[in-house]
């Protein structure tokens, strides 16, 4: 497979990629990481490339891991913020991406709030590619690739061998873009999807045929639900769910829902735990194992410069027939 | 006088559907005759309806106007346009206007624009509480003589049981129904689509079906206490047509009204998150979708009513979450309960009851049939035409459909309005004076 059977024209989630993709993906990141750990870890893979970095929601780690990816391919990288609506604004999505558009990037990298802004933008936006750094509740693929490479490296498989995994998904899943890339990713892959967390934010719906296939389990127990698991990923749990209604206080999501050593005696043997962060030490996760051995944690955002390095790397190469 | 002749007549209020003409005088149904009998009387003019339906003038009891307070996205005028290019001759225009249908000097705002734009008959309907705002009954006695036909917060429900209770008290008294958007928000907040497995998929906050079905539960038993009628807007879900099912076997005065688009699409329109499929209630499951055809059928339905929501691109062209609730209907309804004849999925006497009869009954109107004496609003419909309905079709201030290239069956030929032709094969007849 080179550059150019890549199906895809943009990247908008992990819903819609095939295996064949998505494991593709996952290879060219994992040569990927061996550029980030040169002295110069500079590439001239996308030279005279512009990259856009639309973010108009507040990220740290995603921006700076995309603006690092891009430079060391050496493509021209430029970073926009904001936040809010559109129409708090004053000018629209649309004629945002427009304005950009004329400018001529290759690659629009946006993260929004809206489930469907990336979808959106890709619909009509006729001559940039478009990655979805992260849209609403909806998808956030460039993190499921990375947490798919961390378990990679980590069990030592080529990411067609990385299957019959248990994966356990705690947390606020209903409103986790996180959780659903994954989903679609280890269903790909032919990993089991246990999702574990209170109903008010693990609805029913996760488990039907239309929603993701109908291979998810659901789980309210947390010792239940990360029993036998090989990965338990740990999402963040946000104060205002509080405030929302879906949870009556913080610290009964933590009585029932903490992740601790203890918590995962029950899972199997060697038994790795992966946090898209920032994490809320004691609420969702203890420090104890954060901070252990059994934590990927520094590892996946290493992986995320080298996932989205492949990512920009293939989507600028598409249609360049020399050189690649 | 005038005759039309040659067609086939459908009129469910007289439970005619066959071969007869139809005898216009003085802007009333003189008489419906076998056809041809007479026909060599004195007419003033002859219309050949060959090959074509003669049907009451449509009434369609949800309408927005948006006039007065936003202009930018429908008029009364162009709204009446739009409504006589798809066959209703009567259409019920609801208060969520700025200002809000709340006092005689809005009803006689827009029944003046009404009379200026002279296409179809607008009737308005009045809130149910000032503004809109469920704290203090609105005036209702001054809006019923004023003009409004019934009563609606549409758009939002009557949060206020209590308020409810009194206005319901108000509006039997003035033998009007009140019309009810039934949507506890505080279950559906911030939702944009039906809640299912495809909201979970698409990561878009759902409206769950119970936020309607508890409002509708609260509303059937205020009606049976109150003894006045409840008028349900635009049913979505099953479990509500079951409730109005069993209200109705129980005696309760209620009436309730769907919408072609809900008795057609499926929440798959949002699946590519297309804002011109977003509305309120939203569209739900392909199961909820049969139920309430089901529910059209028995006649627990009463009425098919549009929800023609204008909304300017600026506020659909934008984000799925932020974008606006609805889309239009008046130019598309008709033909698309004629598919639904043609499919066999209705009969005919039940659809074309379901957009003249029913609706006539739900609100006590004197419209939608053509039995001696009604006033004469007339539809002659070409059944068999197929077009393909597209954006230069609508005449609507704004375009969110998401009807555009589908094929619809049916097309609007000729339309009276009391008597006056104001449609002629597909063309606005100029001044309304032709006779």
């Amino acid at each position: 497979m080179n550059v150019d059977s890549v199906r895809f024209q943009h990247l908008l989630g992990i819903e819609g990629l095939s295996r064949e993709d998505l494991i593709f993906l996952l290879e060219n990141s994992q040569q990927f990481v061996e550029v980030s750990q040169r002295d110069l870890k500079k590439v001239p893979a996308l030279r005279g490339k512009t990259i856009i970095n639309l973010f108009l929601e507040p990220s740290t780690r995603t921006r700076a891991s995309f603006e690092i990816a891009g430079k060391r391919l050496s493509a021209d990288t430029i970073n926009i913020s904001g936040s809010g609506t559109s129409v708090s604004k004053g000018e629209t999505l649309l004629d945002t991406a427009r304005t950009l558009q004329a400018m001529n990037p290759d690659i629009l990298v946006v993260r929004h709030r809206s489930s469907g802004a990336a979808h959106f933008l890709s619909q009509e936006l006729t001559r940039t590619a478009v990655v979805n750094a992260g849209d609403g509740m909806h998808e956030h693929p460039t993190q499921a690739l990375l947490d798919c490479l961390t378990l990679c490296q980590h069990f030592e498989l080529a990411p067609s061998e990385l299957k019959g995994k248990n994966i356990t998904i705690v947390g606020d899943i209903r409103h986790s873009r996180v959780a659903r890339s994954n989903i679609w990713a280890h269903q790909l892959l032919g990993n089991k999807v246990t999702l574990v967390g209170p109903a008010t934010l693990v609805p029913h719906e996760f488990a039907d045929e239309e929603a993701f296939g109908g291979g998810v389990r659901i789980c309210h127990t947390l010792r239940e639900g990360v029993e036998g698991a090989d990965v338990v990923m740990v999402l963040r749990i946000q104060l205002e769910r509080q405030s929302d209604n879906f949870i009556p206080t913080l610290e009964e999501y933590t009585r029932q829902y903490c992740v601790t050593p203890q918590v995962l005696e029950g899972a199997a043997p060697g038994c790795v735990v992966l946090h898209p962060g920032p994490a809320n030490r004691g609420i969702e996760i203890s420090s104890t194992l954060y901070e252990g051995t059994q934590s990927l944690v520094e590892k996946q955002v290493t992986n995320g410069v080298a996932v989205r390095m492949a990512t920009l790397f293939l989507l600028g190469s598409r249609g360049r027939k020399e050189n690649v | 006088m005038i005759r039309i002749s040659n067609g086939i007549v459908v009129d469910p209020a007289t439970d005619r559907d066959g071969e007869f003409d139809v005898l216009i005088e003085d802007g009333k149904i003189l008489d419906v005759v076998p056809r041809g009998l007479g026909a060599d009387g004195d007419f003033e003019r002859v219309i050949d309806a060959s090959g074509c339906w003669i049907i009451p003038g449509l009434i369609d009891l949800h309408v927005h106007l948006r006039e007065p307070g936003q202009e930018w996205k429908e008029t009364v005028e162009t709204g009446a346009l739009a409504a006589l290019k798809g066959g209703f001759t009567s259409i019920c225009c609801m208060p969520n206007t700025e200002p809000a249908i709340d006092s005689e000097e809005v009803v006689r705002y827009i029944l003046d624009k009404a009379a200026q734009a002279n296409y179809s008959r607008v009737l308005p309907i009045g809130a149910v509480t000032k503004a809109r705002v469920g704290k203090e009954m609105a005036p209702l006695s001054e809006l019923r003589e004023a003009g409004c036909v019934a009563f609606s917060d549409d758009g939002d429900p009557v949060y206020n049981a209590g308020i409810m209770r009194r206005a319901l008290e108000w509006a039997k008294m003035l033998d009007a129904p009140i019309s009810c958007h039934e949507e506890d928000k505080d279950i559906s907040c911030g939702g944009c689509m039906n809640e299912s497995a495809l909201s979970t998929r698409l990561g878009l906050t759902g409206m769950p079906k119970v936020a309607e079905d508890v409002m509708v539960a609260r509303d059937i038993e205020l009606a049976r206490d109150t003894g006045a009628k409840v008028h349900f807007c635009h049913v979505s879900t099953a479990r509500s047509v079951e409730l109005i099912r069993r209200a109705k076997n129980d005696g309760i005065p209620v009436t309730a009204e769907v919408t072609p688009h809900h008795l057609v699409l499926t929440e798959d329109a949002v699946r590519a998150y297309d804002t011109y499929a977003k509305m309120s209630p939203p569209l739900r499951e392909e199961e909820e979708r049969e139920l309430l055809v089901e529910g059209v059928k028995d006649g627990t339905l009463d009425a098919i009513a549009s929800d023609h929501a204008p909304h300017e691109d600026d506020v659909k062209k934008i984000e799925f979450a932020e974008a606006a609730m609805g889309i239009l209907g008046l130019q598309t309804s008709l033909p698309l309960m004629v598919s639904f004849i043609e499919d066999q999925v209705l009969t005919r006497k039940r659809a074309i009851s379901s957009l003249a009869e029913a609706p006539a009954r739900a609100f006590g109107l004197p419209y939608g049939t053509l039995r001696k004496n009604a006033p004469a609003d007339i539809v002659i419909v070409d059944p068999q035409k197929e077009w393909q309905f597209e954006r230069e079709d609508v005449v609507s201030k704004s375009f969110n459909s998401p009807f555009y290239g589908r094929t619809m069956k049916g097309k609007v030929r000729d339309v009276f309005v009391q008597g006056v032709l104001r449609l002629e094969n597909e063309e606005v007849v100029l001044g309304g004076q032709c006779k």
